[in-house]
């Protein structure tokens, strides 16, 4: 017998869900952390520098 | 064990498009609210320093040992205008929340990796999952590229980049070799944690400090407190979002 309950105590993510979501994480990381364009690095200079992301 | 498998297991089956938009909107909350305690944080403890190493930086005050002509000691306390210039400050924030989504997306995809392999997730488990993402994003890297005041001069940018991406993988690994290995798994974690400080991050020949060590340790020091804060409270919150609601 299942209860509602026990079906979703436990509750599995697919693998694509989890890729997906692992690599939209990936790309904030670059536009926060590693894009050298100008106007993102001013921006987000001292996140950098406080995260210790390499900046300069 | 039928309930694990019955609804999810196929793909594209209404609960799995339920559960990824359910993963990222957890991970969206977490990481807007845990980059808002570390911007709060920063704003507190890290951006003063900031603004005097600029002072520095920009040669309006000089480090008595970076010249003859200085004075015998160098000045201390805080610039002025932390309340000035609040755009940048605003872009500051905007920056640690995007930063901290980043962290939250790729922590979540992490926590629901290991809920499919049978380990649940707690709020308590996600505050130890906060911990080992600040060692991976922040401490590990920081042993070989230790957080800079600006107008610190350092090695090759994209070379320093290439190692922090490097150690955070294989940091990454370790941990998750120790957490969930078995047999001789977590010792090749314990290597792969000594791995990228055995390489060692790119550094150069010479030391250009232009600010007081004083300045410069307190700010790694600040960094370095303010990311353990932030990570944990990053991790309890990625757990309490992800795992509430669940019978509905």
């Amino acid at each position: 017998m299942k209860t509602k309950t026990l079906a979703l105590t436990h509750v599995d993510t697919s693998f694509a869900g989890i890729a997906l979501t692992a690599l939209a994480g990936l790309m904030l990381l670059l536009i926060a952390g590693f894009a050298q364009a100008s106007v993102l690095h001013d921006g987000a200079h001292d996140t950098r520098h406080a995260i210790a992301f390499p900046c300069h | 064990m039928t309930a694990r498998t019955t609804p999810v297991t196929q793909s594209h089956s209404p609960a799995t498009r339920h559960m990824t938009r359910h993963l990222l909107t957890s991970g969206l909350f977490a990481g807007l609210a845990a980059g808002l305690v570390a911007a709060l944080l920063q704003f507190w403890l890290i951006t003063p320093l900031l603004l005097e190493g600029e002072l520095y930086e920009s040669g309006i005050r000089t480090h008595f040992a970076a010249s003859l002509n200085a004075p015998v000691q160098s000045p201390a306390g805080p610039a002025e205008g932390l309340t000035q210039n609040l755009s940048r400050h605003a872009m500051t924030a905007g920056f640690d929340m995007v930063a901290y989504t980043a962290f939250a997306l790729i922590l979540l995809a992490g926590m629901a990796l290991a809920e499919r392999f049978g380990h649940p997730l707690t709020v308590r488990s996600g505050l130890i999952w906060g911990i080992c993402g600040f060692i991976t994003m922040h401490l590990a890297p920081a042993i070989g590229l230790p957080p800079e005041l600006p107008g610190s001069v350092a090695a090759e940018v994209e070379l320093r980049q290439a190692w922090w991406l490097g150690t955070a993988v294989v940091t990454a690994i370790g941990l998750g070799l120790i957490a969930f290995g078995s047999g001789a798994l977590p010792l090749i974690g314990v290597a792969a944690l000594a791995l990228p400080h055995i390489i060692g991050a790119p550094h150069l020949d010479t030391y250009f400090g232009i600010a007081p060590p004083e300045l410069a340790a307190e700010f790694a020091s600040r960094s370095i407190g303010v990311a353990a804060a932030s990570w944990v409270a990053l991790g309890g919150l990625g757990a309490y979002f992800f795992t509430r609601n669940r019978e509905s």
